[in-house]
């Protein structure tokens, strides 16, 4: 199941058929992108410049290969005729033995440059697409939380993945073969004319013609396959839909209009899929028959030639080859803009996300957070995620060291805003937030975030063994203070019962372990932390009651001694805070400890009296 | 991929065309360069002329060619030649074609059949040799000798009349001896002299030699380009076909696929998981459709493509054809080693692809751990870990697989070389013309690229097979859950909903997940379900409308087991509000009105007002029309929680099942809802599935689940007196004193 998950989003978009045919995205800007790509890959210019000196010598080089060949025909044909006349000694083996033996040099010579060239240039690419990957990978963690707010992990992933995929292709295959595409022809061009002029107009004349065709079946193929693409994800979206929602449908007893619909849109699906199919297999035949056309215009006209003793067969046999030959590199150059926008357009995202801009610089004289004790206070606090829409209106508040602070509230009311810009994930509009008097913006973001321990609803583990993910809250800790972190947060409970006790390594869903022990280990992590300061997401839902007792329990031993922000969901919680900071909408609309805020009979009280409500009496 | 071949049945007719269609393609193509050899060797060497049989000769000609056969062969020469002389009739319009008839006169060749122009092509290429020959060495004669078949005479000797002269006998053994000697030369190069000598013929005759070679190349020409369009006809129409055979198919498939998965039951769903299903009714498929349109065109193509190259390549000289073997096995043996070398890179590459996106994906869901613990550098490391392995992987295989095209490019050109020298040997044994030898060379390539793409297909076609398999899986599955054969009806229905000794088993799984459940959850009354998770309170509650079948017991519903009516009866009793809020793409009002599709808008607001849904509708500009996306992404999950009770509550049932449907709302508006739900929905029968004891306090009956068994069953009061596992999940929620 996790495997198909992870497959979709890339296959979607993937369709069928040539670039050329489906009409890639264009670039934003194309020639900055350009410019930065090439400034980018500077680096590589002499490596580079070797692998087009080799490009173009090996092509120019397989040029020479049907002329000499031709000669050779020529030569036996000669031979043939003189014999025939019985003027002459025949074929003069000799001659043609070294000529094709000149000739399979130069081929092996070819083919070497070309290996040459290939193996350098996958080098290049391979060593930028390291560079990119790399660079992302780092930027991630330098850019602020307000990016992620609005791009989603697959776009990112996307990035470090097809966007740098598509690129370290196109270097590796589309530049050479542009390199190798621009030296045949102007090289057969050449050749061409230093056989015939006559001839080599009327092979020029399948030029016009192919662009000709080419451009009609681009510009239907690329309508189709548009269309194909935006039924094909109607199709997509009505199946995603139904089988998402496969109970419902049954329960209302849908599954006859939901067959219906989805014939109606299979169907059009199919018009545009033929369609564009057809399309798609166009091109080659038709480019087939103008290579023909050309083909016969010039065995006719060489015949004509030859009738007339202007040129020799072996001439018509190598023009004929440069014919074939020359019709492959004009398409290829003709799809090269295609590609070329294509590549510059996933070098573009890249660019464009490199530069985002990243958290504000740090502070440059930062105070040494050792004798922190861990007070906290908020002093009029202005926050919103974006300017103009502030959700937090001057706040004010403050904790003694080792206070609970209780944060409740409706879900979606924004309890997580306040744990965000206590760790600096977000930095205040106005006001100030400090720690011990000192504003937190005087610290790094390295030595305030070292303060604080964090135990989250979403427990984030990663693809290793339970004794590293305990690690992670401390990477130089001993096994010894692991294992002490493991016995305070009750995870050595279930650890002896797992098959490989710590050594277990957590799947990549994260599935191998439960809930509540997922939940445990992210304690055990904060303890081996052992923070001045904490902010706890408690378990509301989805953890069996004895775990969840377990992890209440744990939680209450972090919280000794150390200032603690909680979101709280259960009301023992709320009661025992030392302050209750009640939100709602993205807003603190109360505080106050239980008392005082049930005394004020307002929303707090409103939210706690609703649970003990009794439907049935009213 | 045989498996799904049925879905080509509807197609045969078209596939049948296809295949015709790929011959006539083949065989055009292999046209060609016969065509181009006909104009290399008779175009150009022959000067157009076809065949050693003349359409017209001088009678002094004539008179001495038939000095060399016998009378049986001379006799069927003359037999095929008309004598033109003034007297005869159509003088005039020999005369215009043939000028030299003024002077002298001729016979002209009758209209004969192909047979006959083949058995005089040996006698007349012999004699018209022979007399080349002789005339030949009259003019290499140096002083006034000459040099005839070894024997020394003047050059002024009139040999034919010393022919004439001699008796028959004498003759037929010189004929003979000459025969011997031309048969030595072999046929193509009598054949050619022949020629030669016809076409000095045809210039005494006073014929356009030229006109007539241009004229030749010209028509041969043409027919190439006629011969060129009749392939790209035939392309262009398979190609057509190969579309519509393609996608045609695949939407048959899709249909069939998505159909099946319309019935499946939950643990369908379970077994394959939705977004297994998904893949499979999209993805899978439109591989298959690829590859479908791929085989007819390339699949079915190159065989027939290869085949009729390996004819014509033997019929032009059989001898080289180790030539094209030796390079079909040298270039498979290429791409088997470099497969060998490449593929278990390829499996390594995928898993390092995937170990770097997971990495990937970790450092962004992870993004507030990694900067609250401030290990940045160390995620960075484990990054460049997993990219240092990635690229040495993807590196060595780039280089590998960059090898392969030049590599490729040389053994062909190395093929062409050797069929030159080959070639060059045989020509000059006279027993390959230079054209063939240049047709030879095309029908090598073509041969070559023919098992270059069988071997392709070798690479794809394992893809679409386990597409194939994939989809056939579907197609092949029973769903558990059937309609029974002889429905009954609910006579009056109620919603009386009873367990009747029910246990539940997943299929696979060792122990069931429910173990004897009985109760009876009558109408008007709340009936709720507590347990932790993996009790199994969503299996038993999914039971009621058939999601799942029990494995032993009976679930009844106004007294009648659920699986004795049809599914569709059932459910049109029950409203099912889901553990997550499901909506669909369209707007408010067709979600609600999913429910029932004529439901008047009194009750639509009715529904809204019960489900604390109005500040949803008031919130939107457009009201009940505001548009929900698909799956619902543009609500909030509470919004949808509440807009599924709605919709649930248009449908009016007698059963309400709500599955732990109102954890995604706070407690207040929990307490709201439910309080108007027991104003509104008066005699319906009430089941809830529940995490939070404060939403089922009220219940008028609580069962407690417990590792899939009844712990528990009561109100509230009595539970917290006499159930342990109840005490304990208040415990953990309430505060003691709240509880009392």
């Amino acid at each position: 199941m996790s495997e198909d998950q992870k497959k979709r989003p890339q296959q979607q978009s993937q369709g069928s058929g040539p670039a050329m045919m489906r009409g890639g995205e264009k670039p934003k800007n194309f020639g900055k992108s350009f410019r930065k790509l090439l400034n980018y890959i500077s680096e590589y210019k002499i490596p580079i410049i070797i692998v087009f000196v080799f490009a173009a010598g090996s092509a120019a080089l397989m040029i020479f290969g049907p002329k000499i060949l031709g000669n050779v025909t020529t030569e036996i044909f000669e031979g043939l005729m003189e014999k025939i006349a019985g003027t002459g000694n025949g074929i003069d083996f000799g001659k043609v033995a070294n000529t094709l033996l000149m000739l399979l040099g130069l081929y092996s010579v070819s083919a070497l440059f070309s290996y040459v060239q290939g193996w350098i240039m996958s080098g290049i690419s391979m060593k930028i697409t390291y560079k990119f990957r790399r660079q992302i990978s780092e930027k991630m963690n330098r850019m602020p939380f307000k990016y992620f707010d609005n791009t989603n992990q697959g776009e990112v992933l996307s990035r470090v993945t097809n966007d740098v995929d598509l690129l370290s292709q196109s270097m590796n295959q589309s530049l050479t073969q542009l390199i190798t595409a621009i030296t045949t022809i102007i090289g057969v061009l050449i050749m061409m004319l230093t056989i015939s002029w006559r001839m080599t107009l009327i092979a020029l004349g399948i030029i016009p013609i192919s662009i000709f065709l080419i451009a009609l079946i681009v510009r239907y193929s690329q309508k189709f396959f548009k269309q194909q693409q935006d039924y094909l994800g109607n199709v997509n979206g009505h199946v995603e839909e139904m089988y998402g929602g496969h109970v419902v449908m049954k329960a209302f007893n849908g599954e006859k209009d939901s067959v219906e619909k989805f014939e109606v849109l299979n169907k059009k699906l199919y018009g545009a899929a033929w369609k564009s199919q057809f399309f798609a297999g166009l091109m080659m035949p038709i480019m087939r028959w103008v290579g023909n056309l050309g083909y016969v215009g010039v065995s006719i006209m060489g015949g004509f030639l030859a009738a007339q003793r202007m040129i020799s067969v072996g001439d018509i046999q190598a023009f004929i080859q440069y014919v074939r030959q020359f019709t492959q590199p004009i398409a290829q150059v003709a799809n090269i803009s295609n590609i070329l926008q294509q590549t510059i357009a996933a070098a573009e995202r890249i660019f464009e996300f490199l530069e985002e801009e990243e958290e504000p610089v740090e502070t440059t004289n930062p105070i040494n957070p050792e004798k922190l004790k861990g007070e906290v206070e908020f002093k009029d606090v202005h926050f919103g995620y974006d300017e103009d829409k502030i959700i937090i209106n001057d706040f004010s508040a403050k904790a003694k060291p080792g206070q609970k602070i209780a944060i409740v509230g409706p879900t979606g009311a924004g309890k997580t805003t306040m744990v965000k810009l206590l760790m600096r994930f977000y930095d205040v509009n106005s006001g100030e937030i400090l720690i011990d008097g000192y504003n937190i913006q005087d610290f790094t973001r390295h030595d305030l975030r070292a303060q604080f321990g964090m135990v989250l609803q979403d427990t984030w583990l990663y693809n290793e063994n339970i004794r590293e993910n305990i690690r992670y809250g401390n990477l130089n800790a001993s096994d010894e203070e692991v294992y002490e972190a493991a016995r305070a947060a009750y995870v050595e409970t279930f650890v002896h019962a797992l098959p490989e006790g710590y050594d277990l390594v957590l799947n990549e869903e994260i599935t191998n372990i439960s809930q509540g022990q997922k939940q445990l280990i992210t304690i055990a992590r904060a303890f081996l932390k052992n923070p001045k300061m904490l902010i706890l997401d408690e378990a509301t839902s989805s953890v069996d009651t004895r775990t969840e007792l377990q992890i209440q329990k744990a939680m209450d031993k972090l919280m000794e001694g150390r200032t603690s922000f909680i979101i709280a969901h259960r009301l023992s919680t709320i009661k025992n805070a030392d302050l209750i900071l009640v939100m709602n909408h993205g807003d603190i609309v109360e505080q106050g400890n239980h008392e005082e805020l049930l005394e004020k009979d307002g929303f707090y009280a409103d939210l706690y009296k609703s649970q003990f409500e009794d439907p049935m009496t009213v | 991929m045989l498996k799904l071949i049925k879905y080509l049945k509807p197609y045969s007719f078209l596939l049948i065309m296809a295949i015709f269609l790929l011959f006539v393609q083949a065989m055009s193509e292999l046209a060609l360069p016969n065509y181009m050899s006909d104009i290399v060797n008779t175009g150009i060497q022959q000067g157009g002329i076809e065949t050693a049989v003349p359409k017209a000769m001088r009678k002094s000609t004539m008179d001495k060619i038939t000095l060399f056969m016998d009378s049986e062969e001379k006799d069927f020469v003359l037999n095929n030649y008309e004598f033109v002389d003034s007297s005869s009739e159509n003088y005039d319009k020999y005369l215009e074609e043939y000028p030299a008839l003024e002077n002298e006169n001729i016979y002209v060749l009758k209209d004969i059949s192909n047979n006959t122009r083949d058995e005089l092509i040996p006698i007349l290429g012999k004699t018209l040799m022979t007399v080349s020959g002789i005339q030949q060495a009259k003019e290499n004669a140096e002083g006034g000798v000459m040099n005839l078949n070894g024997m020394e005479m003047p050059a002024n000797l009139d040999v034919y009349n010393l022919l004439k002269m001699m008796p028959e006998s004498q003759r037929q053994q010189m004929t003979e001896q000459i025969d011997k000697q031309i048969e030595a030369l072999g046929e193509d190069m009598v054949n050619q002299a022949a020629v030669a000598a016809v076409e000095k013929e045809y210039v005494e005759l006073g014929l356009d030699v030229d006109k007539m070679q241009n004229d030749y190349i010209l028509s041969t020409g043409f027919w190439m380009l006629m011969v060129s369009l009749l392939s790209a006809a035939s392309t262009i129409v398979v190609s057509l076909l190969s579309a519509r055979i393609g996608a045609g198919a695949a939407k048959d498939i899709r249909y069939d696929v998505f159909s099946k998965v319309e019935n499946f039951s939950n643990s369908e769903f379970v077994k394959f998981s939705t977004a297994s299903l998904i893949t499979r009714t999209t993805n899978d498929i439109i591989q298959i459709q690829l590859v479908l349109i791929m085989m007819i065109r390339m699949v079915f193509y190159a065989p027939i493509m290869g085949t009729g190259g390996i004819i014509r390549a033997l019929d032009t000289s059989p001898s080289m054809s180790w030539i094209i073997v030796l390079a079909v096995i040298v270039l498979l043996g290429l791409i088997a080693v470099i497969f060998a070398i490449a593929l278990p890179k390829f499996k390594k590459m995928q898993k390092l692809i995937d170990r770097l996106n997971l990495v990937t994906r970790e450092n962004l869901s992870g993004m507030m751990v990694i900067r609250a613990f401030n290990t940045q550098k160390f995620e960075e490391e484990r990054f460049d870990k997993a990219n240092t392995e990635l690229t040495k992987t993807q590196l060595f295989i780039n280089r590998v697989m960059v090898s392969m095209m030049p590599i490729m490019m040389f053994i062909m050109n190395g093929v062409m070389v050797l069929i030159v020298w080959i070639g060059a040997h045989q020509i000059s044994e006279s027993s390959l013309q230079v054209g063939d030898m240049m047709a030879y060379m095309q029908y090598a390539m073509q041969i070559i690229f023919s098992f270059l793409m069988l071997s392709a297909m070798f690479i794809i076609l394992p893809r679409a097979t386990v597409s194939a398999n994939r989809i056939k899986e579907v197609l092949d599955v029973d769903p558990e859950i059937k309609d029974p054969e002889n429905p009954k009806n609910i006579k009056n229905p109620k919603g009386l909903v009873e367990f009747k000794n029910v246990s539940y088993k997943f299929p696979h799984a060792e122990e069931p997940i429910l173990k004897n459940i009985s109760f009876t959850a009558e109408p008007g009354k709340t009936t709720a379900i507590i347990g932790s998770t993996g009790s199994g309170k969503s299996t038993l509650v999914n039971m009621i409308p058939r999601f799942y079948d029990a494995t032993e017991g009976q679930v009844l519903i106004d007294g009648i087991d659920v699986r004795e009516i049809t599914q569709n009866e059932l459910r049109k009793q029950i409203g099912y509000v889901p553990q997550r809020g499901v909506l669909f793409s369209g707007d408010i009002e067709s979600n609600l009105k999913y429910a029932d599709k004529n439901a008047p808008e009194e009750l639509i607001n009715k529904a809204i007002d019960i489900a604390q849904a109005r500040e949803i509708v008031e919130e939107k500009e457009e009201g009940i029309h505001a548009p929900i996306s698909q799956g619902g992404s543009n609500v909030s999950g509470g919004q949808k929680q509440r807009l599924s009770i709605a919709r649930a509550l248009v449908k009016k049932p007698n059963v309400f099942i709500f599955d732990d449907s109102f954890s995604a709302l706070d407690f207040k508006t929990d307490s709201k809802l439910r309080k108007k739900l027991k104003e509104e929905t008066g005699n319906s029968t009430l089941i809830i599935v529940a995490q939070r004891i404060a939403t089922i306090k009220n219940a008028e009956q609580i069962i407690v689940l417990d590792e899939g068994k009844i712990v528990g069953k009561g109100t509230h009061n009595e539970l917290m007196e006499s159930c342990e596992t109840y005490k304990e999940i208040a415990l953990s929620q309430l505060s003691r004193e709240e509880l009392e």
